[in-house]
């Protein structure tokens, strides 16, 4: 890949989706458009640079799903399953005894590791659940993603990333090459395709939110507006969960860290202002693809 | 530093991996076959062994039985690293007592990854921004 090539891709994936690629992410560009290109019937990234040059919109839209896609594991980062097992379960099932239920949000959840995770440390805790009823809602602005993680089938490589050879055996059945994972987990997920910059007040109130490595791709606006609109979705002892990488500090007032806790939040009883979704932001229609 | 065993016939196998368990930050010992293996934890027991299945002399599974027989010998993680991917083999290594299993091809994120599920390589997360 030629530099002027390489310039070019940066900064149509900065103008199309915020992505902000620094200038040695040459591997990254190859390993995800090589494959797209030799599709498309192209030879190599120079080929496809010239045919987007020529204006292929299609061409253009396939280019920034395929960067912006984030890859993702079971059990990322572990820290936040943690907090999942050690603070949030055991106080949702004091809080929640009398109720039963329990309503979880995943919004960027991808193709359904991280939804799928948290099943599994919920069917991992037995009996402690026994008659409640818990929801995972898993939402992602992509219907093909989405399609993924409602199918639960991963490669060999997938896999082995974060999850536990014990579970694998134990959740998923193999097909060939593939894992499937089982139906009771499948079910224990529901999917709904949603772009966060819209408003999801629809989707009801939550108990807890993960909302990972998602923001991260806003500008500062954004992600304060859609702080606030989380403050509103979560029940005010509920918790919010964001990436390792992500904080609030400074960007709302809706949200307090809890100590000790990386990456847990409370939301405070003083709730940000109203925050209309962003619609001016409209324009960066794919952002929300990634994350988890 | 903790030590890694490596236990593979194929010279490939053993150079990508010690690199990548370099880079890790293990001493890294090898040995040809389960035998080898043997011999060396007789010598003194490594902290990790990242174990092939199928060799010849002696293979992976039979080398992790007389390892668990030995005095001392349930303390080396043992994490194997083979083409065998089927279900009925990782369970009867996991029986055998295998902590955990890679099915190959394997890279380095896949080693990282399960050397951290066990322990031996700590998580490293980035900073808050």
């Amino acid at each position: 890949m030629t530099p002027p090539d390489y310039e070019y891709l940066r900064k149509l994936l900065k103008d199309h989706s915020g992505l902000d690629l620094s200038t040695d992410k040459q591997y990254l560009i190859e390993s995800r458009l090589l494959p797209l290109a030799r599709k498309a019937g192209l030879v190599d990234i120079g080929d496809l640079v010239q045919k987007m040059k020529n204006g292929s919109i299609s061409l253009i839209a396939q280019v920034v799903e395929a960067m912006t896609t984030n890859e993702t594991f079971f059990f990322r980062d572990k820290i936040p399953f943690d907090h999942f097992r050690e603070k949030i379960m055991p106080e949702m099932l004091q809080t929640r005894a009398g109720r039963k239920s329990l309503r979880i949000w995943c919004a960027a959840g991808s193709t359904g590791q991280e939804p799928y995770s948290l099943a599994i440390c919920l069917k991992e805790m037995g009996a402690a659940l026994s008659g409640w009823r818990v929801e995972i809602v898993a939402t992602d602005l992509s219907n093909e993603v989405l399609e993924k993680s409602r199918a639960g089938i991963y490669s060999q490589f997938e896999v082995q990333r974060g999850l536990p050879i014990q579970m694998l055996v134990k959740y998923f059945k193999q097909t060939g090459e593939l894992w499937q994972i089982n139906p009771d987990i499948r079910a224990m997920v529901q999917h709904r395709q949603l772009n966060l910059l819209h408003d999801f007040s629809q989707l009801g109130r939550f108990d807890v939110i993960f909302c990972r490595n998602v923001l991260i791709y806003f500008d500062q606006d954004t992600k304060t507006s859609i702080f606030g609109r989380l403050a509103r979705t979560v029940e005010p002892d509920g918790f919010l969960v964001l990436g390792a990488a992500e904080t609030v500090v400074g960007l709302t007032e809706a949200f307090k860290p809890i100590a000790d806790r990386r990456g847990l939040y409370r939301p405070e009883g003083e709730r940000a202002a109203p925050a209309r979704p962003a619609s001016s932001l409209a324009v960066l229609p794919r952002l929300a693809m990634a994350g988890n | 530093m903790k030590t890694c065993l490596v236990v593979d016939d194929s010279g490939v196998t053993r150079k990508i991996a010690r690199r990548i368990l370099e880079e890790l930050g293990f001493d890294v010992i090898e040995a040809e076959d389960g035998e080898q293996a043997l011999e060396a934890c007789k010598r003194a027991f490594p902290e990790a062994i990242l174990l092939d299945w199928n060799m010849p002399v002696m293979d992976g599974y039979e080398f992790m039985v007389q390892l668990r027989g030995m005095p001392g010998g349930d303390a080396p993680i043992v994490v194997f690293c083979t083409t065998e991917n089927g279900v009925d083999h990782i369970s009867r290594a996991l029986a055998a007592g295998a902590n955990e299993y890679i099915m190959k091809p394997f890279d380095r994120d896949i080693v990282a990854a399960k050397f951290q599920e066990v322990g031996l390589v700590q998580a490293t997360l980035p900073e808050a921004v």
